[in-house]
């Protein structure tokens, strides 16, 4: 469950104007869709949901945790295990493969590998055979599905993805969406997709827009 | 994948931008390293070998020079000394000296240094006889281990001097020694050295002034065999010359004190009965008012290493600069490579590492790079030194170790860990600090 309230922000220039959100409230294993111009501040929003940024005010809350009142330390631990995140390019540790980069991922989260799951979810995913590849190896196409099994494999209860069909043909990105769809589905988890893609507007019936 | 695998990838990934300071890091450890090794081995060598000898006389030259030669048997002799010169310290009953060793020196034999003396050198270096006897009569020889070893000599062979420290058939004498005894390794000198009486060496000297008056005719051979020898009483001393094997029914030598005025030894190494006041002054004395030298082995030695220790000071210097700049380097070279992976650090952030983390992961991959500077000096440390063990065994005879390990080195380890701590400790906490929506927005 995801919820905000009274959400603003503004960064510390003052020359940007505040930037101030509606209430978003999505339940446990909803899917939903932010749209929004270039500029309207949807990856700050995304950013203020995972705990990246802090809010000048208002409040996120994630399965009725107040992410605010999480210490430094707790809050990147609290994300790792709750919270994918899906960003709009791929980037990985450069110098690990793709299971490697998957096992970090359960391990920088605190909790303990499971080559059985990553080896699961890129299966299902349909990059299995990339398992053991240095991540520079990878198509457009592949990077961004290891993004996605890399957002997937600590099982969480919210996933965030910041455009993260703006890179992908249209083939692609039906397939990563759906993809997205399945994965959220099957994991009971809360999916939230920002973007300014149009080509998913009539996927999607649940959709904020800023 | 824990963080220190992860610093190991990181590294071996791009390994050609971290070699520089690796190999800085390796020089700069290894050179200090090979500094304690010599400086400790040198010293243990010569230590072993100042056998509890408390002056030793020669010719007038370099004091040095003639502790080196008489005690270390490197260098060349300072000159010769006369018996007459040196009659009164042969009398067992000076007051002050408990044991007075004569040593004859200036031939060898396939670079292995042959020296006439008496047997009471061995009481001195703690040595004993392991196969066979000592050295009685002329021409038989007492070998060290080492020596005996790598000649491949053993008992009952026989093996002809040469003139000078240089192993060169041209200045070979035809007379043959015979080996009746192999000494026990010890550790000391005396496993390198070929030991005969000191009227052998005289005989070999006296018999080649003749021998080359009759060798001018031009064969290049000695003008005559062993069986035609002509025995010639050189000194009147009645100790006839003779060839090997024929000198059982020899009478023994007359004990050095009983010889002519006019024969000569190399040096003289004087144990005093105890370490008073006169026997110092015994020292000044004989400096002042002889044609000989005397000089204390310690002193010497010690004069030696604080010469030894400014070269080594300078080195030790320019390997600690060494060393200050592959720190230098690895800290550059970690910062710049922050700058390619800023996103990849505040992915991990994202991915749940806290900033400790960060900061751990960079000050790993520091201390990696300085363990491997480490390993690699010390390999190459160690290598060298025992590349030089080689090259010192074939030139002095002396025996040094590349697989030797000392306490100093444990502490370079805790240096070169600090260093490389150093060195990473700007860049890590870059690292820490990453604003991950900030270089995330970026990118």
């Amino acid at each position: 469950m995801l919820q905000t309230k009274d959400l603003q922000f503004s960064y510390k220039d003052g020359k940007s104007p505040v930037l101030a959100f509606p209430d978003i409230q999505c339940e446990t294993g909803e899917q939903w869709l932010l749209l929004g111009q270039s500029g309207s501040g949807k990856t700050t929003l995304l950013h203020l949901l995972a705990g990246l940024r802090t809010p000048t005010s208002g409040s996120v809350e994630i399965n009725g945790t107040a992410i605010k009142g999480l210490s430094k330390k707790h809050l990147d631990q609290f994300r790792g295990q709750n919270i994918g995140v899906i960003f709009q390019q791929s980037h990985f540790v450069r110098s690990l493969s793709v299971q490697e980069n998957l096992m970090l991922a359960q391990r920088l989260a605190g909790l303990k590998t499971d080559k059985t799951f990553i080896k699961e979810v890129l299966e299902h995913l349909n990059v299995d055979h990339k398992l053991n590849a240095p991540t520079n190896q990878l198509s457009v196409g592949e990077q961004q599905r290891v993004n996605i099994a890399r957002a997937l494999v600590n099982r969480p209860t919210v996933i965030l993805a910041d455009e993260p069909t703006s890179a992908l043909d249209d083939v692609n990105t039906e397939q990563v969406i759906q993809l997205l769809q399945r994965e959220a589905a099957s994991a009971n988890a809360t999916l939230l997709i920002v973007t300014h893609d149009n080509r998913l507007k009539s996927i999607f019936d649940k959709q904020i827009r800023l | 994948m824990n963080l220190l695998a992860l610093s190991w990838k990181n590294l071996t990934f791009k390994p050609l931008s971290m070699l520089l300071s690796v190999v800085l890091f390796a020089l700069g450890v290894g050179l200090i390293s090979l500094l304690f090794l010599l400086e400790n081995q040198l010293q243990k060598n010569f230590e072993k070998n100042l056998a509890g000898i408390d002056l030793v006389i020669g010719a007038k030259g370099s004091p040095l020079q003639m502790i080196l030669s008489s005690m270390y048997h490197i260098d060349a002799p300072t000159g010769n000394i006369s018996i007459k010169e040196i009659r009164p310290f042969l009398n067992p009953k000076h007051p002050l000296i408990e044991t007075a060793i004569p040593l004859s020196m200036g031939d060898s034999y396939k670079g292995y240094r042959i020296v006439g003396t008496q047997t009471e050198i061995l009481d001195l270096y703690q040595v004993e006889v392991a196969e066979g006897e000592l050295w009685k009569h002329n021409f038989e020889a007492t070998i060290g281990a080492a020596a005996a070893k790598d000649l491949g000599l053993k008992i009952g062979d026989t093996f002809s001097s040469s003139h000078g420290f240089i192993d060169d058939d041209d200045f070979a004498h035809d007379h043959d020694f015979k080996v009746v005894g192999i000494l026990q390794a010890s550790g000391t000198v005396m496993d390198q050295l070929l030991l005969c009486t000191t009227q052998s060496f005289w005989l070999v000297h006296g018999h080649e002034e003749e021998g080359e008056d009759h060798d001018h005719d031009g064969d290049g051979e000695p003008d005559h065999e062993a069986g035609e020898h002509v025995d010639h009483d050189h000194d009147g001393d009645g100790v006839p010359d003779h060839d090997p094997g024929a000198h059982h029914e020899e009478e023994l030598p007359k004990p050095l004190i009983e010889e002519g005025d006019e024969e000569e030894i190399t040096s003289l190494l004087i144990k005093f009965k105890g370490r008073n006041f006169q026997a110092l002054n015994m020292q000044r004395s004989i400096n002042e008012n002889t044609d000989l030298q005397a000089a204390t082995p310690a002193i010497e030695i010690n004069r030696l290493f604080s010469l030894m220790d400014t070269g080594e000071q300078m080195l030790r210097a320019l390997a600690i600069v060494i060393i200050f700049v592959s720190g230098l380097s690895i800290f550059i070279s970690l910062f710049s490579s922050l700058k390619e992976r800023k996103y990849e650090l505040a992915l991990m952030r994202v991915m749940g590492a806290g900033p400790g983390k960060l900061f751990l992961l960079i000050v790993l991959e520091g201390l990696l790079l300085a363990l491997i500077g480490y390993i690699i000096g010390m390999l190459l440390s160690h290598g060298g030194m025992q590349l030089f063990a080689g090259l010192m065994k074939d030139a002095y005879r002396y025996s040094f170790s590349g697989l030797e390990f000392l306490k100093e080195e444990f502490y370079l380890l805790i240096g070169a860990l600090l260093v490389g701590f150093a060195a990473a400790i700007l860049p890590a906490l870059q690292a820490s600090n990453t604003d991950i929506s900030e270089t995330l927005t970026k990118a």
